[in-house]
């Protein structure tokens, strides 16, 4: 009771210290003095403990299953273990907008304070911009998604969360996502102020390169345990459906990345400066896009959950005068700079960066269209349709193969103008790769020459990062990591998807399912009672083709509150490959539907996207940029 | 005549172009040939001409429908007006249950039976998808 009221007005004072600081800081904008006005940082101090303040209490509130207040009824329950109870907070509508709004004010703190060296009228302005943006959030929480709504009479027992939810890497992945989205925002604000005040530059290339970084390792985390997480919570035996949901996070993924290599070409010296600002501006817009299209129940996905289309109004508005200001203040400050290179040499390596952008560009556009069309179609002529994977991969693996083969090249380039040497060891390297892959796939009968194309352009890139990694003494040593860690995961990926076997039949218990000299035996069923939900373990036994005898329990849960039904896979994970099994009820309890799958280097897929981020990360801590 | 300069940049310009217009084209032709459509049990009975491509079909799980062996799953969508028959040997999703919302995807076989590849999960039980709402009406 008491944490709901004091959480509730925690949240409207951190809206009128918005105001507040807007008045000031505009004040203290015109000042003589070279120093941000220290009442600025303690007004935005406690702007920010208004908000943790609230947040905490929310916690408080589900923690103690105080179920008056409207967002605990809905969303969780008293059986509930209290790490689900904790991690409820931010697993639904009101909290993870509240969660949006506490890194967005933990944020603009902790980049005033590192930004110390930097002009003082940019610093103001990027938080003028930034607290436009968070009152648009406090504005769209209070409103349309207050998390403090009372409930009377108080109801004795709480809906519930979605068991689905209920895991260990969901917990985690809506904050660390949100990390990353939010990040975006500091971005977009820092720039739209560097553009009022001219100030885009090689300073403030190497200055926002820092955010740029922690945005892109947070979004990339995020999305990868989202991705683990529909692998074995699921059941659909895959990690990635080109789902919308899915896309809507890809997509500020992919312009993040290109701002990421653009930023290298602006921190050696004033280039592409309208470029950065644009994709600035772009990456914040596509992660708002994305929240917008999930939050409003636009998306016609599968991955959707029941939503209020009142707030996409919100968001949709907010959205479009957050896209006609900003682009309003490039067109009119924007002055491209007379000193700016933007003609390079055509070999060189500012080119084969603009080569990464090209291709960023248009695998976003590839899955902006294929998001967004059938929404439109929905629209003009309510006929209802959907873009399946097909799509998706057509477009986009083939591109792959120059993408790995710039990916390879691109960096070994000088900046400014590079001459073409006569590398033997490229060329070792490319026969190596088109060798070894047409032995490995010599046995493959399907697609050989579109597999032998594909795999010897990963493993070109394979060869030629490793050989950086261990003969360079660690110059450039994060791109070479994430340029590394791409190659294995396109590796990982081709041959996961050519070497995985799949086998679902319905099974009895007792009974066993013969196929390719393997056999499945459901030996026994066993029943188990848990707080909240009573599960259905199969016992099942698997001899493959070798004899090796591998047992295997997956579960079925049948959750009390809400009444849901889950499945959850029992999955073997070796450094080869994955043993996949997930079994499901269909009807009484006779048969059981069950999908086994062999699912060769899952691991390495997971490993490769921390190598990816672990570049990112080295980035990060390095003092001197990119040679 | 011109300088090289102004040269190397209209190329540069013109590549740019046609790489763009290429890749629009591309985009547009595969969406056109990617695309799965959905139509409902009623829309199926009134087809003039049966479609060869993949389609989606979604409704009500009929009461009483479902019936299982060992390599096959058959059960009836509903929406209400019309049905149709949908055979199905793969992984059903966790909340695949009479009396709940289904979008089934596969092949017409005729207008009265639907051989699926592939059923959708949803999430949340008191979630439907637009289209199954839209398809059932006001029920």
């Amino acid at each position: 009771m008491l944490a709901n009221q004091i959480g509730y007005y925690s949240l409207i004072l951190g809206l009128l210290f918005s105001f507040l600081l807007c008045g000031v800081s505009i004040k203290d904008f015109n000042n003589i003095n070279k120093r941000v006005n220290q009442n600025v940082f303690t007004l935005l101090f406690l702007q920010l403990i208004f908000v943790v303040v609230s947040f905490l209490s929310l916690i408080l509130t589900f923690v103690n299953s105080d179920f008056s207040n409207e967002t605990v009824f809905n969303n969780s329950h008293t059986t509930k273990p209290l790490f689900y109870k904790i991690a409820g907070t931010w697993g639904n509508h009101e909290g993870s907008l509240l969660l949006w709004l506490l890194v967005l004010t933990l944020f603009i703190f902790l980049f005033l304070v590192n930004s110390r060296e930097q002009p003082k009228k940019y610093r103001i302005l990027t938080l003028l911009f930034q607290q436009l943006i968070i009152i648009g959030f406090f504005l769209f929480v209070l409103t349309t998604s207050n998390p403090f709504n009372y409930l009377y009479p108080t109801p004795t027992e709480g809906l519930g969360l979605n068991p689905i939810l209920q895991d260990p890497a969901l917990a985690i992945h809506p904050p660390l996502l949100y990390l990353g989205y939010v990040g975006s925002s500091i971005i977009f604000s820092a720039s739209l102020a560097a553009v009022t005040q001219n100030y885009i530059s090689k300073e403030w290339g190497q200055h926002i390169k820092k955010w740029i970084l922690i945005s892109w390792i947070f979004l990339t985390i995020g999305i990868m345990l989202g991705s683990i997480w529909a692998y074995y919570e699921l059941g659909w035996g895959g990690f990635w459906f080109w789902d919308p949901v899915e896309n809507v996070s890809l997509m500020p993924w992919l312009t993040l990345t290109a701002l990421l290599h653009c930023i290298l070409v602006l921190e050696r010296r004033t280039a592409l400066t309208s470029w950065v600002v644009i994709l600035s501006i772009t990456t914040f817009t596509l992660s708002m896009c994305g929240t917008f299209l999930v939050r409003s129940g636009i998306l016609n996905s599968v991955h959707t959950f029941a939503n209020d289309p009142a707030r996409g109004i919100f968001i949709l508005i907010f959205l479009f005068i957050l896209i006609f200001l900003s682009l309003g203040i490039f067109f009119l400050f924007h002055k491209e700079n007379k000193k700016d290179l933007n003609n390079f040499f055509w070999l060189s390596k500012e080119t084969s960066i603009m080569v990464n952008n090209w291709f960023m560009m248009y695998f976003l556009s590839v899955v902006l269209i294929g998001t967004v069309y059938p929404i439109f179609l929905d629209v003009i002529s309510s006929e209802k349709i959907s873009v399946g994977p097909p799509f998706y991969h057509k477009l986009i693996v083939p591109f792959l193969v120059p993408f790995l083969l710039f990916m390879a090249l691109g960096p070994k380039l000088q900046w400014i103008k590079s001459k073409i040497e006569k590398k033997k060891s490229l060329i070792i390297f490319f026969i190596i790769s088109v060798v070894l892959t047409f032995f490995i796939l010599k046995n493959i009968t399907t697609d050989f020459l579109y597999y032998t194309i594909l795999i010897s352009a990963a493993f070109f890139l394979f060869f030629t990062t490793l050989k950086e990694l261990f003969l360079k003494k660690f110059i450039n040593v994060s791109q070479v990591i994430a340029h590394f860690g791409f190659s294995l995961f396109i590796l990982a990926i081709l041959f996961n998807s050519i070497l995985s076997s799949e086998i679902i039949t319905n099974i009895k218990v007792g009974e066993k399912y013969n196929f390719n000299k393997s056999e499945i035996f459901l030996k026994k069923i066993e029943e188990k009672k848990e707080s909240n939900f009573n599960s259905i373990i199969g016992h099942f036994r698997i001899t493959d083709e070798k004899g090796k005898v591998v047992e295997l329990k997956p579960e079925i849960r049948i959750y009390n509150q809400p009444e849901i039904i889950t499945s959850e896979a029992d999955i073997k994970t070796t450094l080869l490959e994955d043993k996949f099994l997930v079994m499901n009820i269909v009807k009484g309890d006779e048969y059981f539907n069950i999908r086994y799958q062999i699912k060769p280097f899952m691991l390495w897929i997971w490993v490769s996207v921390l190598l990816l981020s672990l570049g990112g990360l080295i980035s990060l801590f390095k003092k001197k940029y990119e040679k | 005549m011109y300088g090289k300069k102004v040269k190397l940049r209209f190329l540069f310009l013109v590549l740019i172009l046609l790489s763009v217009i290429l890749s629009v084209y591309l985009i547009l032709h595969s969406l056109k040939d990617n695309v799965v459509y959905f139509q409902s049990p009623s829309e199926i009975k009134s087809l003039v001409e049966l479609d060869k491509k993949k389609i989606r079909v979604g409704g009500m799980v009929k009461e009483q429908s479902i019936s299982i062996n060992s390599n096959e799953i058959i059960f009836v969508i509903t929406d209400f007006k019309n049905e149709i028959n949908v055979t199905y040997s793969g992984a059903v999703p966790n909340l695949f249950e009479e009396g709940k919302g289904v979008v089934a995807e596969g092949f017409l076989k005729d207008r009265n039976y639907f051989l699926a590849t592939k059923i959708m999960a949803k999430h949340d039980e008191n979630y439907m998808p637009p289209e199954v709402k839209d398809a059932i009406g006001d029920k």
